[in-house]
This record gives C-alpha cells, structure tokens and sequence, in this order.
C-alpha cells in the first residue's frame, strides 16, 4: 500500500471510512448531545481537539511507552486533555457545559480517541496523527451536526435556538414533534445515514 | 425501600444506560450477535458497575467534594476542592477493578474468559462504567443508593444486550435490504428497544 498523503489522512475519514458509520467507534458519548444544534457542535469541536492534541501527544511519545502498561498512558493523556476541555467549558460556558453534563467527562473512553491512539498514533509520526485525530473528529462531527440538525429542526422547529418553523405552540403552523427529542429517534436517524452512505458506497454493504 | 425500588426502575427502563442514555454503545452493537456472548458481558458488566460505583462514591465523598477531607481533622486539607481530579480517579478504579475481574475470571472461570475474549479489557473503555460514577455523583446518591444504583444500572444494561442478541439472532433469517444489512438495521432495531423501554417511565412506587 502507497504512503497515504497528508490530505487523504484528514479527508479519508469524513465520509469513506467515518468513524460512526463504519468503524462503529464513539458512539457512546454522543448521541445523548444531539437534541439541539449548539451541542452538537460544542461536542464535535471538543472530539475534534481532544483525538488531535492526544493523537500527536501518544505518537510523540510512543517509542518510551513499554507495550504493556501502553493502555494505561493513552487513558492518562486523554484524561488530562478532557479536564482541560471540561475545566475550559465550564469557566466560558457554565450554561452549555450544564446541558452537557456527564458527557464531556464521558470523551475519555469515547472509543474514537482511543481507537486512534491504538491504531494509528502508535505507528505513525506526530505530524500524521495530529491530522489523522483531526480528521477523524471531523467525520464523527459531521454525523452528530447531521443528526443535531434533523433533531433540532423537526423536534423544536429551531436551529441554533432560533425558529425557522414557529411551532404552534407560539401561534405557528408547526406542531412539535416530541419523537425527536427522545433518545430512539437518533437511532433511527444514524441507521438511515448509515444506509444513504451504504448506498452511496456499495463497497461499504456487509456481508451475510 | 420505595426509594431503593424507585433508583431500581429508573435505572433498568426510562434512565436505561444503553438506550436511554446511549452508553456503552460500542460494545453494545459489538457483541450483541449472540445470545451468550451477550449474557456473559452482561453479567460482567453488572459485577463491575456494582462494585465501581459505590467506590467512587467513597472516593467522592471522602476526598474529592469540597470539605471532604474535614476528616483530617487538619483545616488546610478541608478547605480543597479536588473535584478537577475526579475524571482521572474515577478512569483509575475501574481500570484497577477490570484487571482483579478478569484474573478472577482468568483462574476460576476459563470459559467465561475465553468467551469474552478482547472485550473484557475494553470494559475499562465502556462509557457505561465511567457513565455511571459520574452520573452517581450528579444525582448526588448516597452510599447504599449508590449500591443499589450501580447494581441496576449494570442490570438495565445487561438486559438490553441479552435483548438486543435475541433479536438479532432471529433476524438472520429476514430479508433486509442491502444497504441496511448489518449495522444499519441494528441501529433502527436498538430504536424501536428505546421506544419500549421509554413506555416504563411512568412506573413511580
């Protein structure tokens, strides 16, 4: 296989190889974010930052760590880079960081950093991993906007907490739709865009 | 006991750490392709939480919370607040309690642990673990609440796998569209399991 390019490093993982859709990693903190855009988004530009600095972190370092307490270290630069996160959030945006709750604590075992760590930092230079943390944040972020989108819009008749359609709640023409502020509705959501990119990309489709 | 019966509902159905609160997820959709795959994590899962959760509530209250150190008895110590440590303390206990389960598991239990294979490391990593120490300290629960909490949110869990494996299991007999083979069909299945789930809520003792 040729040495993949800084580009195709960044880009590979937004929609050919996205962490959510096909790797099935890191689902577990994020879904709960989705109910609204603003979430969404504060949650991907963490993901974002916390896979890049710790990818580049562990790549940096990743001759002196002794394979097998390697876990052990991955959890502890994770772990120092989610307080900055959370310690970050909470002094600039008490408000979102209380919405928020558990789940930035919860980017730690999200498996797209440490799956990262595991298979791309420990092999490859800082530069590349930095990207590739980059990279992979973005393809996870892309999903959880998609989804905040389709929450927010049908469920509130928002974006970004502004109406784009009134709710009839306030004298509009839309009637809220409460199945899309509860948790199964971004199940079904993730299960449709997983299968649009599927059939975008047959190659994609598992076997029986 | 209603308020131990209470914690007990609320953490197996409408506050349910898979479907409700979408923890544990890789592992959820990971290991769900068999029935007794999934009862042997489930049961793993649930030993883990009970005894993590109770632990960290100890760590919480008794060295983290601001005034917790007033124990000491020494006036510099109270006045802390570690609360900033709290995410590296609680990742620390459950690592450590992963390893004592799986050499329990390694000596007494062989089977069990060649089934569980690479993902009894992975619980370290299972946002459901470090879910419920944190979401323990939020709800602000007491020791024997704690107990009671860990226990049934590991159980609420282990249920949703055991359920989400049957399914699955049968479904390999249906016809699902190309694109949503898989994965993509898992997904809409796990919905329609928190659309049920959800019908408990109204339960109160």
């Amino acid at each position: 296989m040729a040495e993949p390019t800084p580009k195709q490093v960044l880009t590979d993982p937004l929609v050919n190889n996205n962490p959510i859709a096909l790797q099935i990693l890191g689902l577990c903190s994020a879904l709960a974010v989705t109910v609204k855009l603003e979430t969404s988004l504060v949650m991907a530009i963490a993901v974002t930052l916390v896979t890049g600095c710790s990818s580049a972190a562990i790549s940096l370092i990743r001759t002196e760590i002794p394979s097998s307490i390697r876990i052990i270290c991955q959890m502890t630069i994770i772990a120092s880079l989610v307080i900055m996160v959370d310690q970050i959030l909470q002094a600039f945006a008490p408000g979102l960081s209380r919405q928020l709750s558990v789940f930035v604590g919860l980017i730690i075992t999200n498996c797209i950093v440490m799956g990262r760590a595991e298979a791309f930092a420990m092999k490859n230079g800082p530069a590349m991993s930095f990207l590739d943390g980059i990279g992979n944040g973005l393809g996870y972020g892309l999903i959880l906007l998609l989804v905040g989108f389709f929450r927010e819009l049908f469920g509130s008749g928002k974006l970004f907490g502004i109406n784009v359609l009134t709710p009839a709640t306030e004298g509009g023409f839309y009637p809220q739709n409460g199945l899309m502020l509860i948790a199964p509705s971004a199940f079904f959501l993730i299960g449709l865009i997983i299968w649009v990119i599927r059939t975008i990309k047959p190659e994609q489709v598992e076997a029986e | 006991m209603e308020r131990y019966a209470n914690i007990f509902v609320d953490a197996v159905f409408p506050g349910n750490l898979a479907l409700a609160l979408f923890l544990g997820m890789c592992t959820f959709l990971a290991v769900s392709k068999n029935v007794k795959t999934a009862f042997g994590l489930g049961i793993a899962v649930t030993v883990i939480q009970t005894i993590t959760v109770p632990v960290n509530n100890l760590i919480y209250q008794y060295l983290l919370q601001p005034g917790a150190l007033s124990w000491t008895g020494s006036e510099a110590l109270s006045e802390q607040n570690l609360l900033f440590v709290g995410l590296i303390c609680y990742i620390g206990v459950i690592a450590a309690m992963v390893q004592i389960l799986e050499m329990t598991l390694d000596k007494f239990f062989p089977a069990l642990y060649q089934a569980l294979g690479i993902f009894l490391p992975l619980i370290t990593v299972n946002c459901a673990i470090l879910g419920g120490s944190l979401l323990m300290v939020e709800k602000g629960l007491t020791l024997d609440e704690s107990v009671v909490y860990g226990f049934s949110s590991g159980f609420g869990w282990a249920l949703a796998i055991v359920c989400l494996a049957g399914i699955r299991e049968k479904m390999k007999y249906s016809d699902v569209p190309a694109g949503l083979r898989g994965l993509g069909i898992t997904f809409i299945t796990v919905g329609l399991m928190a659309l049920a789930f959800q019908t408990f809520s109204v339960i109160k003792f």
